[in-house]
């Protein structure tokens, strides 16, 4: 399936984001993968998820798969203030940049295999997932937002909110999840 | 200089076709020294440029997999692959960001060769150059980089033909088959950027000579910014771009045939904070990104353009409101007739009665008396422009919207535009006056509006009160900083005792509206840094008004101190922020500035906690002022869409070994941690980007007090916007002395977890010949 950028002048190139069509390819990558971790920018606490808002559904999802998060911008307060501690607070460049270098991980010791963005400016995340894509080669990416991101490894095509609420509940489920 | 004669009698004989060649002509009457520099070529600071880049790596995302810049391609260079030329996608990202440095030094050069031919011609070469009584270094980055002390107008001319030249070989290593590596191509970077300050600074001391502009005047007078600060019941001259010389002709011709105060002339971008340095009778519009509104609004009963930031579409705009354009630079003319050797009456009645829509106008002086006649004439003809469109015809023409969400995927922030367009169809305008806040007025939404919805207009006549009250103070560009300035605060600066120099620069492409400069501007200036501003930032600035109803302006002095708000000028003028850092070096520290890059530029990393912060940064010519900023060794931090230069300088704080300097008491290499972090850093949010620069400011050299007053300032501003302490606190005080009293327990329970280590405060350098003794 094929999509196109939510910002239309947004023209990616020869590779582009695989379309998820099917939730449950999240969860199936998510428990697949060795060192997997979430970049979570300012958004999430402007954006809702059905009757929540998007950082405690991340909350609820890391918390499920074990994954550790870096929240990006001054987010990091926002999970603080639920009863959840990120693993580093870093921008959002910092922590790409960091992802292209093989030998760090936020543990300390091995490579980060995947790397979950969201919440983030559509722009921002998509020039960051492009430094991935270009320097990164070890390294998976998915985009949980709700509009394509053509410079990640998989993404969303453009949805409806209640379409994204429903997918992301997929994957929340597809790990064990309500 | 090339001397010919054609037959030369001497007592030595006769000689025919003479030709002498002379190279540079020094100033014997500087006793300064001539350091190692002066003039560099493209690769002269090249081991300069690599020693800040293998700390601060480039980070590259590009915008897409390609390069079609040559017919070999396109080419896919996808996570490794080489183009057909050989040139991988870091090379060609890196080749791209020198290209936009090409583009804004040579904009900002050809604006200074203008300003400088036009300003001789009709002063002549031996004017004198005048930046103040109080300010001996008029030209601290030419001195630095070239070595010379212009001292009049002729004496730039060399200055820019070594300007020109350089960006002719740094355009030619842009071509398919020459540069090959990422830093190099970096370090050509650099190379643009200290170029463009140099030429920025030579603009601006010509016109500020010329002129009578401000000179280092802390003092400088207000004048009026804002749509509502123009009387529309006048006839309105606009003047739009960078380059002052018909603006100011402008002025001159009203004051000539006492026409001040009966004619509006105004400015958008650059211009308008010049005309203002010039006669603060003129009125500011705003920045740039009001150039649409002010033209949707139908006020300009004349459009003048120069040159850089105009719209490319003003003369479709123009005729949409049926304003005649005339244009003053030869580096916009629109395809219209040139009548530069007309008389005025001819010109004045053809655009008066619209046989022509506008004329390109090379003669300031003309171009001023055209545009000051026909707007008299046309004025009274298009009052029925001037007006905003009723309630009633908003909700009439939200209903022609088919919700097809294009207007949402072409904003570049996103605006809920559909949603305000909606309401405002049952009679509330509420969201339109929301959008019409944040709105930069690019107008990508109407191009892809699908029922032709002209939304800029909606957004403004819906906003129609708040647009009445868009009138504020802006204390005009005053130029440099005084060398007396600069002596009482090198010390608390350089020691750290003053938190931080904090400039807010560059263009209005803001993610969420002009708010989150104000306000980032606001909190600095509580906390006692200064704050430098210039261009569109400068006016944004001005742009709202506080608990007292005054604007930033009204509430700060404008001294270069601390809690200072410094406006120095125009986009030009930016020359005067990084001069200040180089002044402290020289005047305070007395380090040798002429033809000495290197030295200065490592002092200023090391010491001067300076920062600039490009909040909306939009243009290459934004690139050229950053490139020239780092090669300085003054970080900058850009806002959101400031990623889309595709390419950040990013520290890695963790990597002890990035942080070592020399102790140029002893030879021996010190760490000193990451101070500064980054040189080139995107931030999401204004929150993040305040946290950021406070702690960019923090320098290897701070004395202990400074560095509390740093550290004090950067975690509070972390508490308070993140809502927790900092992580790298340990990585930032060096012996017990520069933690913070108020903090002290809290800090040392981190210090005691993290296994610090007390280090010594070096006296730093990352340059092997300024170790004064080296290690046996």
């Amino acid at each position: 399936m094929s999509a196109t950028a939510w910002q239309k002048a947004e023209v990616a190139g020869p590779k582009k984001a695989l379309v998820i069509t099917k939730p449950q390819v999240v969860s199936a990558m998510i428990k697949r993968a060795k060192m997997p971790i979430m970049i979570a920018g300012h958004k999430v606490t402007e954006t809702a998820v059905s009757n929540k808002l998007l950082v405690d559904y991340l909350i609820d999802l890391v918390g499920l798969a074990g994954i550790p998060v870096v929240a990006t911008a001054h987010v990091i307060g926002e999970f603080d203030k639920r009863g959840y501690r990120p693993k580093a607070s870093m921008s959002l460049v910092d922590v790409c940049n960091r992802l292209t270098d093989a030998s760090w991980s936020l543990g300390g010791t091995g490579s980060h295999d995947l790397a979950l963005f969201a919440g983030h400016d559509y722009y921002m995340q998509w020039l960051a997932l492009s430094g991935l894509k270009h320097a990164a080669p070890q390294l998976k990416t998915i985009s949980l937002d709700r509009y394509y991101q053509p410079h990640a490894t998989w993404s969303f095509p453009n949805l409806s909110e209640q379409e994204w609420c429903n997918s992301l509940q997929q994957v929340l489920r597809g790990i064990g999840g309500q | 200089m090339k001397l010919k004669v054609k037959e030369l009698k001497t007592d030595l004989g006769t000689f025919k076709d003479l030709e002498i060649s002379l190279g540079r002509v020094v100033d014997e009457s500087w006793e300064e020294p001539m350091g190692p520099t002066p003039y560099p070529s493209i690769t002269d600071l090249r081991q300069w440029d690599r020693t800040l880049l293998e700390r601060y790596k480039p980070f590259y995302m590009p915008f897409c997999d390609l390069c079609c810049l040559c017919t070999y391609g396109k080419c896919d260079l996808t996570a490794g692959k080489r183009g057909a030329c050989g040139l991988d996608m870091f090379g060609q990202q890196s080749r791209i960001v020198l290209l936009a440095v090409c583009i804004g030094c040579s904009t900002h050069t050809s604006h200074a060769r203008e300003m400088v031919d036009h300003l001789t011609e009709k002063l002549g070469r031996g004017y004198r150059l005048d930046a103040g009584n109080a300010v001996q270094v008029e030209a601290p980055l030419t001195r630095l980089v070239c070595g010379v002390r212009p001292q009049n107008l002729g004496d730039l001319e060399e200055v820019l033909e070594y300007i020109e030249n350089q960006i002719t070989q740094l355009l030619a290593a842009t071509h398919t088959g020459q540069e090959g590596d990422p830093l190099d191509f970096e370090s050509k970077v650099f190379h643009g950027g200290m170029l463009d300050h140099v030429a920025m600074e030579v603009a601006d001391i010509a016109q500020i000579s010329a002129y009578n502009f401000p000179k280092s005047e802390p003092d400088a007078p207000f004048a009026e910014i804002g749509l509502a600060s123009i009387d529309t019941s006048k006839p309105v001259v606009l003047c739009v771009g960078h380059n002052v010389a018909s603006g100011v002709e402008v002025m001159d011709y009203l004051a000539a045939n006492k026409l001040t105060g009966k004619v509006e002339a105004c400015g958008l971008c650059c211009t308008a904070i010049d005309i203002t340095r010039y006669d603060q009778s003129a009125k500011i519009v705003g920045p740039m990104s009001w150039e649409l509104r002010f033209l949707r609004a139908g006020i300009p009963d004349v459009i003048m353009v120069d040159e850089q930031c105009v719209r490319a579409d003003t003369l479709e705009e123009a005729q949409r409101i049926g304003s005649p354009v005339i244009a003053t630079s030869n580096k916009i003319t629109y395809g219209l007739p040139d009548r530069t050797h007309d008389d005025a009456d001819s010109i004045v009645n053809d655009l008066v009665h619209k046989k022509i829509l506008g004329a390109v106008i090379l003669d300031p002086e003309l171009a001023a008396e055209v545009a000051v006649r026909t707007a008299l004439q046309v004025a009274p003809t298009r009052t029925s422009m001037k007006k905003p469109l009723s309630k009633e015809a908003v909700i009439k023409r939200a209903e022609e919207c088919v919700h097809c969400k294009e207007c949402l995927r072409a904003c570049p922030n996103g605006l809920e535009v559909e949603n305000a367009v909606e309401a405002a169809k049952g009679g509330d305008l509420s969201k339109l006056v929301e959008v019409y806040h944040k709105c930069i007025a690019c107008g990508r939404c109407e191009e892809a509006c699908k029922s032709h919805l002209p939304l800029i207009t909606i957004f403004q006549s819906a906003a129609e009160q708040v647009v009445k009250g868009e009138k504020f103070a802006v204390r005009v560009g005053r130029g440099a900083i005084q060398d007396t300035e600069i002596r009482e605060v090198g010390a608390p600066i350089v020691l750290g005792e003053i938190p931080g120099v904090i400039a807010f620069v560059g263009c209005p492409n803001y993610p969420r509206g002009p708010d989150d400069l104000i306000e980032m501007a606001e909190q600095l200036l509580r906390r006692n840094y200064i704050v430098m501003t210039s261009g569109c930032s400068a006016m944004t600035i001005g742009m709202r008004r506080g608990e007292e109803n005054k604007s930033l302006y009204e509430e700060y002095p404008g001294s270069f101190s601390a809690g200072g708000l410094v406006n120095v000028g125009s986009c030009v003028s930016n020359s005067h922020i990084t001069g200040a850092a180089i002044k402290i070096a020289s005047i305070f520290a007395k380090r040798r500035l002429r033809g000495n890059y290197e030295e200065i530029a490592d002092y200023i990393l090391n010491r001067v906690g300076a920062v600039g912060i490009a909040w909306g940064a939009m243009s290459q010519k934004a690139a050229s002022i950053a490139s020239g900023c780092w090669r300085l060794g003054v970080p900058v931090i850009v806002g959101p869409h400031g990623i889309k230069y595709r390419r950040m300088l990013l520290g890695r704080k963790e990597k002890r070994e990035d942080w070592m300097v020399y102790d140029a008491r002893s030879g021996e290499k010190v760490y000193v941690g990451p101070a500064p972090e980054h040189l080139f850093y995107v931030a999401e949010t204004k929150e993040e980007a305040i946290v950021v620069a406070a702690k960019l400011c923090i320098r290897a050299n701070d004395t202990s007090k400074g560095r509390q007053i740093k550290l004090s300032n950067y975690i509070d501003l972390h508490k308070r916007y993140y809502g927790r302490m900092p992580d790298d606190i340990h990585l930032l005080v060096r012996t017990m002395a520069d933690v913070p009293i108020t903090m002290k327990e809290e800090i040392l329970k981190i210090l005691e977890e993290k296994g610090w280590e007390e280090t010594i405060i070096p006296d730093p350098t990352l340059l092997p010949r300024m170790i004064r003794k080296k290690v046996e």
